[in-house]
Protein backbone atom coordinates (compact mmCIF):
# COMPACT_ATOMS: atom_id res chain seq x y z
CA UNK A 1 0.00 0.00 0.00
CA UNK A 2 1.19 3.81 -0.98
CA UNK A 3 1.89 6.37 1.50
CA UNK A 4 -0.04 8.92 1.18
CA UNK A 5 1.78 12.07 -0.34
CA UNK A 6 2.65 14.80 1.97
CA UNK A 7 3.82 18.27 -0.34
CA UNK A 8 4.81 20.00 3.19
CA UNK A 9 7.31 17.21 3.74
CA UNK A 10 9.22 18.41 0.27
CA UNK A 11 9.72 22.00 1.94
CA UNK A 12 13.29 23.31 2.53
CA UNK A 13 14.01 23.42 6.12
CA UNK A 14 14.45 27.42 5.40
CA UNK A 15 10.81 27.61 3.82
CA UNK A 16 9.06 25.44 6.27
CA UNK A 17 10.61 27.53 9.59
CA UNK A 18 9.71 30.91 8.06
CA UNK A 19 7.06 32.57 10.44
CA UNK A 20 4.31 33.56 8.54
CA UNK A 21 3.17 37.03 8.83
CA UNK A 22 2.17 37.47 12.31
CA UNK A 23 -1.10 39.56 11.79
CA UNK A 24 -2.27 37.14 9.09
CA UNK A 25 -4.97 36.62 11.67
CA UNK A 26 -5.70 40.36 12.08
CA UNK A 27 -5.48 41.04 8.56
CA UNK A 28 -8.65 38.45 7.69
CA UNK A 29 -10.81 40.16 10.33
CA UNK A 30 -10.45 43.49 8.83
CA UNK A 31 -10.86 42.79 5.73
CA UNK A 32 -14.04 41.33 6.36
CA UNK A 33 -15.52 43.85 9.00
CA UNK A 34 -17.59 46.30 6.70
CA UNK A 35 -17.20 50.01 7.56
CA UNK A 36 -14.15 49.48 9.44
CA UNK A 37 -11.48 52.34 9.22
CA UNK A 38 -8.50 51.02 8.42
CA UNK A 39 -5.16 52.78 9.30
CA UNK A 40 -3.13 50.06 8.44
CA UNK A 41 -1.76 50.55 4.97
CA UNK A 42 1.57 50.75 3.84
CA UNK A 43 0.91 53.01 0.32
CA UNK A 44 -0.06 56.15 -0.90
CA UNK A 45 -3.73 56.79 -0.88
CA UNK A 46 -3.65 59.09 -4.14
CA UNK A 47 -3.75 57.35 -6.86
CA UNK A 48 0.01 57.41 -9.59
CA UNK A 49 -0.48 61.12 -11.16
CA UNK A 50 -2.26 61.11 -14.41
CA UNK A 51 0.83 62.12 -16.84
CA UNK A 52 2.53 58.88 -15.46
CA UNK A 53 -0.44 56.59 -16.47
CA UNK A 54 -0.60 58.54 -19.43
CA UNK A 55 3.13 57.47 -20.44
CA UNK A 56 2.64 53.54 -19.61
CA UNK A 57 -0.98 54.02 -21.66
CA UNK A 58 1.13 54.94 -24.63
CA UNK A 59 3.78 52.60 -24.26
CA UNK A 60 1.58 50.32 -24.22
CA UNK A 61 -0.10 51.51 -27.45
CA UNK A 62 3.05 52.08 -28.98
CA UNK A 63 4.14 48.44 -28.45
CA UNK A 64 6.62 48.46 -25.84
CA UNK A 65 5.88 45.00 -24.19
CA UNK A 66 9.03 43.24 -25.03
CA UNK A 67 12.14 42.70 -22.44
CA UNK A 68 14.08 45.56 -21.77
CA UNK A 69 17.97 45.40 -20.90
CA UNK A 70 18.78 43.36 -17.67
CA UNK A 71 19.76 46.84 -16.11
CA UNK A 72 16.52 48.19 -17.27
CA UNK A 73 15.99 51.39 -19.83
CA UNK A 74 19.33 53.03 -20.29
CA UNK A 75 17.44 56.40 -20.45
CA UNK A 76 15.46 55.25 -16.80
CA UNK A 77 18.97 54.91 -15.38
CA UNK A 78 20.56 57.71 -16.81
CA UNK A 79 17.41 60.13 -15.55
CA UNK A 80 17.68 58.47 -12.31
CA UNK A 81 22.15 59.00 -11.91
CA UNK A 82 21.09 62.86 -12.78
CA UNK A 83 17.93 63.19 -10.05
CA UNK A 84 20.27 61.55 -7.54
CA UNK A 85 23.17 63.57 -8.10
CA UNK A 86 21.21 66.70 -8.27
CA UNK A 87 19.54 66.10 -4.64
CA UNK A 88 22.21 64.56 -3.27
CA UNK A 89 25.05 65.07 -4.56
CA UNK A 90 26.34 61.30 -5.07
CA UNK A 91 26.75 60.36 -8.59
CA UNK A 92 26.41 57.12 -9.73
CA UNK A 93 27.35 56.08 -13.68
CA UNK A 94 24.40 54.81 -15.17
CA UNK A 95 25.72 52.43 -17.27
CA UNK A 96 27.28 49.47 -14.52
CA UNK A 97 26.27 51.54 -10.85
CA UNK A 98 22.44 51.37 -11.63
CA UNK A 99 19.63 48.90 -12.38
CA UNK A 100 16.14 48.99 -12.42
CA UNK A 101 14.24 46.35 -9.97
CA UNK A 102 10.77 44.90 -9.21
CA UNK A 103 10.11 47.43 -5.95
CA UNK A 104 12.44 48.29 -3.96
CA UNK A 105 11.71 44.91 -1.80
CA UNK A 106 13.85 42.66 -5.15
CA UNK A 107 16.83 44.84 -4.78
CA UNK A 108 16.62 44.57 -1.14
CA UNK A 109 16.51 41.07 -1.80
CA UNK A 110 18.74 41.03 -4.19
CA UNK A 111 21.40 43.16 -2.35
CA UNK A 112 21.12 40.90 0.58
CA UNK A 113 21.27 37.43 -1.53
CA UNK A 114 24.80 39.36 -3.24
CA UNK A 115 26.42 40.01 -0.19
CA UNK A 116 25.18 37.32 2.51
CA UNK A 117 27.25 34.26 3.02
CA UNK A 118 25.86 31.19 5.52
CA UNK A 119 26.25 32.20 8.96
CA UNK A 120 27.54 36.04 8.64
CA UNK A 121 25.67 38.22 10.77
CA UNK A 122 23.90 41.15 9.52
CA UNK A 123 22.64 43.78 11.94
CA UNK A 124 19.04 45.27 11.88
CA UNK A 125 17.87 48.50 13.93
CA UNK A 126 14.19 47.35 15.10
CA UNK A 127 11.34 47.91 14.47
CA UNK A 128 11.61 47.66 10.68
CA UNK A 129 10.26 46.85 7.85
CA UNK A 130 9.14 42.69 8.10
CA UNK A 131 10.71 41.65 4.86
CA UNK A 132 14.73 42.26 6.20
CA UNK A 133 14.86 39.70 8.58
CA UNK A 134 13.51 36.42 6.47
CA UNK A 135 15.32 37.64 3.43
CA UNK A 136 18.74 37.58 5.63
CA UNK A 137 17.80 34.08 6.73
CA UNK A 138 16.34 33.23 3.27
CA UNK A 139 20.14 34.12 2.52
CA UNK A 140 21.31 31.30 5.13
CA UNK A 141 22.51 34.82 7.41
CA UNK A 142 21.80 35.59 10.77
CA UNK A 143 20.03 38.56 11.21
CA UNK A 144 20.82 40.58 14.70
CA UNK A 145 18.50 42.80 16.25
CA UNK A 146 19.41 46.30 17.17
CA UNK A 147 16.65 48.14 19.34
CA UNK A 148 15.83 51.83 18.69
CA UNK A 149 14.18 53.79 21.19
CA UNK A 150 11.71 56.81 21.51
CA UNK A 151 13.71 58.40 23.53
CA UNK A 152 16.25 58.64 20.72
CA UNK A 153 13.59 59.42 18.15
CA UNK A 154 14.08 55.64 17.32
CA UNK A 155 17.30 56.53 15.70
CA UNK A 156 20.13 54.08 15.75
CA UNK A 157 22.95 55.14 17.88
CA UNK A 158 26.45 54.87 17.48
CA UNK A 159 26.16 53.09 21.05
CA UNK A 160 23.93 50.62 19.93
CA UNK A 161 25.68 50.01 16.90
CA UNK A 162 28.62 49.26 18.41
CA UNK A 163 27.54 46.72 21.02
CA UNK A 164 26.01 44.64 18.06
CA UNK A 165 28.97 44.22 15.68
CA UNK A 166 30.88 40.99 16.12
CA UNK A 167 34.01 39.47 14.05
CA UNK A 168 31.05 37.76 11.88
CA UNK A 169 29.00 41.12 11.30
CA UNK A 170 28.93 41.47 7.69
CA UNK A 171 26.27 43.88 6.75
CA UNK A 172 23.88 46.72 7.83
CA UNK A 173 20.60 47.50 6.79
CA UNK A 174 19.29 50.83 7.60
CA UNK A 175 16.10 52.19 6.81
CA UNK A 176 15.34 55.96 7.12
CA UNK A 177 13.03 57.58 6.70
CA UNK A 178 11.56 54.46 8.53
CA UNK A 179 9.00 52.04 8.42
CA UNK A 180 7.44 51.82 11.08
CA UNK A 181 8.31 54.50 13.37
CA UNK A 182 8.45 57.40 10.81
CA UNK A 183 12.34 58.37 12.45
CA UNK A 184 14.99 59.73 10.00
CA UNK A 185 18.41 60.26 10.47
CA UNK A 186 19.96 63.68 9.75
CA UNK A 187 23.71 63.78 7.92
CA UNK A 188 24.96 64.54 11.49
CA UNK A 189 23.44 61.11 12.41
CA UNK A 190 24.98 59.29 10.38
CA UNK A 191 28.16 60.83 10.49
CA UNK A 192 28.49 59.31 13.87
CA UNK A 193 27.74 55.36 12.44
CA UNK A 194 29.42 55.73 9.28
CA UNK A 195 32.48 57.11 12.13
CA UNK A 196 31.77 53.50 13.99
CA UNK A 197 31.77 51.59 10.43
CA UNK A 198 34.62 52.70 8.69
CA UNK A 199 37.33 51.01 10.91
CA UNK A 200 35.52 48.06 10.38
CA UNK A 201 34.99 45.73 6.84
CA UNK A 202 30.97 46.35 7.09
CA UNK A 203 28.84 46.58 4.46
CA UNK A 204 25.49 48.69 4.11
CA UNK A 205 22.43 48.61 2.88
CA UNK A 206 20.56 51.70 2.78
CA UNK A 207 16.71 51.35 2.09
CA UNK A 208 15.68 55.31 1.39
CA UNK A 209 12.41 54.18 -0.15
CA UNK A 210 10.87 57.09 1.69
CA UNK A 211 13.53 59.30 1.06
CA UNK A 212 11.35 61.70 -0.70
CA UNK A 213 8.51 61.97 2.40
CA UNK A 214 10.45 64.47 5.00
CA UNK A 215 9.16 67.02 6.51
CA UNK A 216 11.69 69.20 8.22
CA UNK A 217 15.08 68.60 7.10
CA UNK A 218 16.27 67.18 3.46
CA UNK A 219 16.52 63.58 3.61
CA UNK A 220 20.29 62.63 4.07
CA UNK A 221 21.99 59.68 3.08
CA UNK A 222 25.16 57.69 4.63
CA UNK A 223 26.12 56.98 0.62
CA UNK A 224 27.01 61.20 0.86
CA UNK A 225 30.00 60.46 2.52
CA UNK A 226 32.67 59.59 0.56
CA UNK A 227 34.31 56.78 2.86
CA UNK A 228 30.86 55.25 2.74
CA UNK A 229 29.59 55.46 -0.77
CA UNK A 230 31.32 52.01 -2.61
CA UNK A 231 30.46 50.08 0.64
CA UNK A 232 26.75 51.12 0.75
CA UNK A 233 24.07 49.89 -1.23
CA UNK A 234 21.28 52.58 -1.79
CA UNK A 235 17.95 51.02 -2.43
CA UNK A 236 15.09 53.37 -3.64
CA UNK A 237 11.97 53.36 -6.21
CA UNK A 238 8.66 54.58 -7.15
CA UNK A 239 6.08 53.37 -5.60
CA UNK A 240 6.21 55.90 -2.07
CA UNK A 241 7.61 59.04 -3.40
CA UNK A 242 4.68 58.80 -6.99
CA UNK A 243 2.58 56.79 -5.72
CA UNK A 244 3.13 53.83 -7.68
CA UNK A 245 3.40 50.89 -5.43
CA UNK A 246 1.32 48.80 -8.25
CA UNK A 247 3.68 49.37 -10.71
CA UNK A 248 6.62 47.23 -9.12
CA UNK A 249 9.59 49.80 -9.98
CA UNK A 250 12.52 50.21 -7.61
CA UNK A 251 15.94 51.00 -8.34
CA UNK A 252 19.70 49.72 -6.82
CA UNK A 253 22.74 51.96 -6.63
CA UNK A 254 26.08 51.26 -5.69
CA UNK A 255 29.77 50.10 -6.67
CA UNK A 256 29.81 48.55 -10.34
CA UNK A 257 31.46 45.03 -8.59
CA UNK A 258 28.71 44.73 -6.04
CA UNK A 259 25.75 45.84 -8.50
CA UNK A 260 27.62 43.45 -10.93
CA UNK A 261 26.61 40.57 -8.62
CA UNK A 262 23.05 42.15 -8.05
CA UNK A 263 22.47 41.87 -11.93
CA UNK A 264 23.40 38.17 -12.23
CA UNK A 265 20.48 37.34 -9.35
CA UNK A 266 18.64 39.72 -11.24
CA UNK A 267 18.62 38.58 -14.89
CA UNK A 268 18.23 35.11 -13.65
CA UNK A 269 15.39 35.47 -11.20
CA UNK A 270 13.33 38.13 -12.93
CA UNK A 271 14.62 38.98 -16.85
CA UNK A 272 14.26 42.46 -16.42
CA UNK A 273 11.80 45.08 -14.22
CA UNK A 274 7.96 45.60 -15.95
CA UNK A 275 8.56 47.35 -19.37
CA UNK A 276 4.95 49.69 -19.35
CA UNK A 277 6.41 50.53 -15.78
CA UNK A 278 9.63 51.53 -16.59
CA UNK A 279 8.44 54.46 -19.18
CA UNK A 280 6.05 55.35 -16.84
CA UNK A 281 9.02 56.10 -14.31
CA UNK A 282 10.77 57.54 -16.90
CA UNK A 283 8.26 60.01 -16.68
CA UNK A 284 7.47 60.40 -13.27
CA UNK A 285 11.50 61.05 -12.76
CA UNK A 286 11.63 63.04 -15.74
CA UNK A 287 8.40 64.91 -14.90
CA UNK A 288 7.68 64.18 -11.47
CA UNK A 289 8.73 67.36 -8.84
CA UNK A 290 5.45 68.82 -8.73
CA UNK A 291 3.57 66.06 -7.77
CA UNK A 292 5.84 64.76 -4.67
CA UNK A 293 5.74 68.09 -3.53
CA UNK A 294 2.05 68.04 -3.50
CA UNK A 295 1.68 64.91 -1.72
CA UNK A 296 4.44 66.06 0.63
CA UNK A 297 2.54 69.02 1.67
CA UNK A 298 -0.73 67.16 2.53
CA UNK A 299 1.00 64.27 4.09
CA UNK A 300 2.34 66.96 6.24
CA UNK A 301 -0.44 68.02 7.15
CA UNK A 302 -1.92 65.09 8.35
CA UNK A 303 0.96 63.97 10.30
CA UNK A 304 0.41 66.88 12.47
CA UNK A 305 -2.89 66.56 12.85
CA UNK A 306 -2.56 62.97 13.93
CA UNK A 307 0.22 63.73 16.20
CA UNK A 308 -1.12 66.40 17.78
CA UNK A 309 -4.49 64.77 18.12
CA UNK A 310 -2.73 61.23 19.53
CA UNK A 311 -0.49 63.82 22.35
CA UNK A 312 -3.91 65.04 23.51
CA UNK A 313 -4.80 61.54 23.86
CA UNK A 314 -2.28 60.84 26.08
CA UNK A 315 -1.04 58.32 23.72
CA UNK A 316 2.73 59.72 23.66
CA UNK A 317 4.06 60.16 20.15
CA UNK A 318 7.52 61.33 19.49
CA UNK A 319 6.85 63.81 16.33
CA UNK A 320 8.00 61.39 13.20
CA UNK A 321 10.00 63.27 10.31
CA UNK A 322 9.34 61.11 7.36
CA UNK A 323 7.32 58.34 5.58
CA UNK A 324 3.89 58.29 6.44
CA UNK A 325 3.70 56.46 9.78
CA UNK A 326 2.97 57.63 13.35
CA UNK A 327 4.16 55.13 16.45
CA UNK A 328 2.44 56.11 19.60
CA UNK A 329 2.97 54.49 22.78
CA UNK A 330 -0.07 52.95 24.06
CA UNK A 331 1.95 51.45 27.66
CA UNK A 332 0.03 53.48 29.42
CA UNK A 333 -3.67 51.75 28.53
CA UNK A 334 -1.99 48.56 30.18
CA UNK A 335 -2.86 46.52 27.57
CA UNK A 336 -0.65 44.83 25.19
CA UNK A 337 0.02 45.75 21.94
CA UNK A 338 -2.17 43.10 20.23
CA UNK A 339 -4.70 43.61 23.03
CA UNK A 340 -4.52 47.23 21.70
CA UNK A 341 -5.02 46.43 18.34
CA UNK A 342 -7.64 43.85 18.71
CA UNK A 343 -10.03 45.62 20.98
CA UNK A 344 -9.73 49.36 18.97
CA UNK A 345 -10.89 46.85 16.19
CA UNK A 346 -13.95 44.87 17.75
CA UNK A 347 -15.26 48.31 20.06
CA UNK A 348 -14.97 50.95 17.36
CA UNK A 349 -14.06 49.35 13.76
CA UNK A 350 -10.75 50.81 13.90
CA UNK A 351 -7.55 48.84 12.84
CA UNK A 352 -3.86 50.34 13.49
CA UNK A 353 -1.08 47.97 13.31
CA UNK A 354 0.45 46.33 16.72
CA UNK A 355 4.28 47.78 17.11
CA UNK A 356 5.67 44.00 17.55
CA UNK A 357 4.76 42.94 14.27
CA UNK A 358 7.68 44.99 13.80
CA UNK A 359 10.22 43.42 15.91
CA UNK A 360 10.46 42.44 19.71
CA UNK A 361 11.00 46.17 20.69
CA UNK A 362 7.94 47.19 19.13
CA UNK A 363 5.80 45.61 21.94
CA UNK A 364 3.94 48.61 23.71
CA UNK A 365 3.80 50.67 20.46
CA UNK A 366 1.49 50.72 17.53
CA UNK A 367 1.92 52.08 13.94
CA UNK A 368 -0.77 54.46 12.56
CA UNK A 369 -0.49 55.26 8.89
CA UNK A 370 -2.03 58.87 7.54
CA UNK A 371 -2.09 57.87 3.81
CA UNK A 372 -5.82 58.58 4.18
CA UNK A 373 -7.96 61.50 4.30
CA UNK A 374 -7.74 64.32 6.71
CA UNK A 375 -11.68 63.45 7.40
CA UNK A 376 -11.09 59.39 7.86
CA UNK A 377 -7.83 60.65 10.14
CA UNK A 378 -10.23 63.29 12.40
CA UNK A 379 -13.08 60.38 11.98
CA UNK A 380 -10.30 57.95 13.79
CA UNK A 381 -9.24 59.94 15.97
CA UNK A 382 -12.51 60.48 17.28
CA UNK A 383 -13.27 56.61 17.72
CA UNK A 384 -9.94 56.06 19.47
CA UNK A 385 -11.23 58.87 21.95
CA UNK A 386 -14.22 56.93 22.77
CA UNK A 387 -12.26 53.75 22.74
CA UNK A 388 -9.92 54.68 25.83
CA UNK A 389 -12.63 56.29 27.59
CA UNK A 390 -14.30 53.17 27.46
CA UNK A 391 -11.03 51.58 29.02
CA UNK A 392 -11.15 54.14 31.82
CA UNK A 393 -13.98 53.40 32.54
CA UNK B 1 2.41 85.46 2.83
CA UNK B 2 2.76 81.54 2.77
CA UNK B 3 0.62 80.55 5.31
CA UNK B 4 -1.88 83.07 4.40
CA UNK B 5 -2.21 81.04 1.09
CA UNK B 6 -1.72 77.90 2.91
CA UNK B 7 -4.88 79.71 4.98
CA UNK B 8 -6.98 80.46 2.27
CA UNK B 9 -6.20 76.60 0.07
CA UNK B 10 -7.50 74.93 3.72
CA UNK B 11 -10.70 77.07 4.29
CA UNK B 12 -11.73 76.82 0.36
CA UNK B 13 -11.50 72.81 0.87
CA UNK B 14 -13.51 73.01 4.65
CA UNK B 15 -14.70 76.61 6.05
CA UNK B 16 -15.56 74.76 9.22
CA UNK B 17 -12.32 74.29 10.33
CA UNK B 18 -11.51 76.02 13.84
CA UNK B 19 -8.67 78.29 14.25
CA UNK B 20 -6.56 76.00 16.33
CA UNK B 21 -7.48 73.14 13.51
CA UNK B 22 -5.90 74.92 11.33
CA UNK B 23 -3.06 76.12 13.59
CA UNK B 24 -2.01 72.44 13.78
CA UNK B 25 -2.40 71.84 10.04
CA UNK B 26 -0.29 74.57 9.31
CA UNK B 27 2.35 73.91 12.10
CA UNK B 28 1.29 77.37 13.25
CA UNK B 29 -0.35 79.11 16.16
CA UNK B 30 -3.94 79.58 17.23
CA UNK B 31 -3.61 83.62 18.10
CA UNK B 32 -1.42 83.92 14.49
CA UNK B 33 -4.27 82.35 12.78
CA UNK B 34 -7.15 83.92 14.42
CA UNK B 35 -5.53 87.54 13.20
CA UNK B 36 -4.34 86.52 9.50
CA UNK B 37 -8.20 85.10 9.39
CA UNK B 38 -9.55 88.09 10.63
CA UNK B 39 -7.50 90.59 8.51
CA UNK B 40 -8.58 88.51 5.95
CA UNK B 41 -12.28 89.30 6.30
CA UNK B 42 -11.82 92.52 6.78
CA UNK B 43 -10.18 93.02 3.80
CA UNK B 44 -12.64 90.90 2.09
CA UNK B 45 -10.54 88.17 0.82
CA UNK B 46 -12.47 85.93 1.97
CA UNK B 47 -15.63 87.54 1.06
CA UNK B 48 -18.46 84.86 2.83
CA UNK B 49 -18.69 81.38 4.08
CA UNK B 50 -21.67 79.28 2.10
CA UNK B 51 -22.31 75.83 2.92
CA UNK B 52 -22.57 73.77 -0.21
CA UNK B 53 -25.86 72.41 -1.16
CA UNK B 54 -27.50 69.81 -3.17
CA UNK B 55 -31.29 70.72 -3.38
CA UNK B 56 -31.93 67.89 -5.79
CA UNK B 57 -31.42 65.33 -2.40
CA UNK B 58 -34.35 67.36 -0.98
CA UNK B 59 -36.39 68.87 -4.05
CA UNK B 60 -36.48 68.31 -7.37
CA UNK B 61 -37.82 70.94 -8.81
CA UNK B 62 -35.53 73.83 -8.31
CA UNK B 63 -33.78 74.43 -11.46
CA UNK B 64 -30.31 76.75 -11.85
CA UNK B 65 -30.14 78.84 -15.16
CA UNK B 66 -27.03 80.41 -17.05
CA UNK B 67 -27.52 83.03 -18.85
CA UNK B 68 -25.25 84.34 -21.60
CA UNK B 69 -26.02 88.14 -22.40
CA UNK B 70 -24.85 90.05 -25.27
CA UNK B 71 -24.48 93.80 -23.92
CA UNK B 72 -24.03 97.28 -25.64
CA UNK B 73 -22.65 98.77 -22.48
CA UNK B 74 -23.28 102.97 -22.51
CA UNK B 75 -21.95 105.26 -23.23
CA UNK B 76 -18.73 106.12 -20.94
CA UNK B 77 -19.67 103.11 -18.25
CA UNK B 78 -18.70 100.40 -19.86
CA UNK B 79 -20.19 96.78 -18.46
CA UNK B 80 -19.96 98.07 -14.61
CA UNK B 81 -23.25 99.94 -14.86
CA UNK B 82 -25.30 96.62 -16.52
CA UNK B 83 -24.08 94.61 -13.68
CA UNK B 84 -24.87 96.96 -10.81
CA UNK B 85 -28.41 97.32 -12.31
CA UNK B 86 -28.72 93.54 -12.97
CA UNK B 87 -27.10 93.12 -9.41
CA UNK B 88 -29.80 95.77 -7.67
CA UNK B 89 -33.10 94.89 -9.31
CA UNK B 90 -32.57 91.28 -9.39
CA UNK B 91 -31.68 89.95 -5.82
CA UNK B 92 -32.56 86.29 -6.88
CA UNK B 93 -29.23 86.42 -9.03
CA UNK B 94 -27.03 84.30 -7.77
CA UNK B 95 -23.44 85.40 -9.58
CA UNK B 96 -22.63 87.87 -12.51
CA UNK B 97 -19.86 87.77 -14.11
CA UNK B 98 -17.90 89.53 -17.28
CA UNK B 99 -16.76 87.32 -19.86
CA UNK B 100 -14.38 87.08 -22.46
CA UNK B 101 -15.49 85.16 -25.62
CA UNK B 102 -18.97 85.21 -27.44
CA UNK B 103 -20.89 87.15 -25.35
CA UNK B 104 -20.50 89.74 -22.29
CA UNK B 105 -22.19 89.03 -19.02
CA UNK B 106 -22.71 85.32 -17.74
CA UNK B 107 -25.43 85.22 -15.07
CA UNK B 108 -26.70 82.70 -12.63
CA UNK B 109 -30.30 82.08 -11.24
CA UNK B 110 -31.98 79.65 -9.32
CA UNK B 111 -35.78 79.22 -9.71
CA UNK B 112 -39.18 77.00 -8.99
CA UNK B 113 -38.65 75.59 -12.37
CA UNK B 114 -38.03 76.62 -16.31
CA UNK B 115 -40.89 78.66 -16.83
CA UNK B 116 -40.30 80.36 -13.90
CA UNK B 117 -36.32 81.61 -15.01
CA UNK B 118 -37.59 81.79 -19.12
CA UNK B 119 -39.93 84.27 -18.24
CA UNK B 120 -37.86 85.97 -15.56
CA UNK B 121 -35.22 86.51 -19.14
CA UNK B 122 -37.89 87.06 -21.25
CA UNK B 123 -39.89 89.75 -19.48
CA UNK B 124 -37.14 91.66 -16.54
CA UNK B 125 -33.60 91.08 -18.94
CA UNK B 126 -34.17 91.20 -22.57
CA UNK B 127 -36.11 94.64 -22.15
CA UNK B 128 -33.63 96.21 -20.57
CA UNK B 129 -31.97 98.74 -22.84
CA UNK B 130 -28.66 97.85 -23.36
CA UNK B 131 -29.36 94.13 -23.61
CA UNK B 132 -28.55 93.19 -27.40
CA UNK B 133 -29.36 89.28 -27.21
CA UNK B 134 -29.98 86.42 -23.79
CA UNK B 135 -29.03 82.78 -24.37
CA UNK B 136 -30.30 80.61 -21.60
CA UNK B 137 -28.87 77.05 -20.42
CA UNK B 138 -30.82 74.92 -17.57
CA UNK B 139 -29.01 72.75 -15.45
CA UNK B 140 -29.58 69.00 -16.05
CA UNK B 141 -26.98 67.60 -13.56
CA UNK B 142 -24.04 68.40 -11.33
CA UNK B 143 -21.30 66.39 -11.26
CA UNK B 144 -18.81 68.72 -9.48
CA UNK B 145 -19.35 71.37 -7.97
CA UNK B 146 -17.04 73.94 -6.13
CA UNK B 147 -14.16 71.35 -6.21
CA UNK B 148 -16.50 68.75 -4.16
CA UNK B 149 -17.84 65.52 -6.37
CA UNK B 150 -21.46 65.12 -5.51
CA UNK B 151 -22.34 61.06 -5.44
CA UNK B 152 -18.56 60.37 -5.28
CA UNK B 153 -18.36 56.40 -5.12
CA UNK B 154 -15.24 56.35 -4.89
CA UNK B 155 -14.35 52.78 -3.28
CA UNK B 156 -10.83 52.80 -1.06
CA UNK B 157 -9.39 49.66 -3.30
CA UNK B 158 -6.32 49.40 -1.45
CA UNK B 159 -5.54 46.03 0.71
CA UNK B 160 -6.40 46.94 3.90
CA UNK B 161 -3.52 46.12 5.92
CA UNK B 162 0.02 45.90 4.16
CA UNK B 163 2.77 46.34 6.25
Amino acid sequence: MSRKFEPSEFLSPVAKNMPPSGIRKFFDIVNEMEDAISLGVGEPDFVTPWHIRSAGIDALKDGHTYYTSNWGLKELREEISKMNERKYGVKYNPSDEIFISVGGSEAVDGAIRALVASGDEVLVPEPCFVCYNPCVKLAGGIPVPIVTKMEDNFKLTAKALKEKITDKTKLLILSYPNNPTGAIMTLEDLREIADVLKDTNIMVISDEIYSELTYDNKHASISQFPEMRDRTIVINGFSKSYAMTGWRMGYAMGHKDIIAAMIKIHQYAIMSAPTISQYAALEAVKNGDEDIEMMKKEYNMRRRVLVDGLNRLGLKCFEPFGAFYVFPDISSTGLTSDEFCNQLLEKEKVAVIPGNAFGECGEGFVRISYAYSLNDIKKALKKIESFLKGLRG
Amino acid sequence: MKLTNEILSILEKDSKLSYEEIAVMTGSDTETVEKIITELEEKKVIFGYKALVNWDKIENDKVTAYIELNVTPEQGLGFEKVAENIIKEYPQVKSVTLMSGGFDLLVEIDGNNMKEIALFVAEKISPLNCIVSTRTHFVLRKYKQDGVVLNDKNKDERRVISL
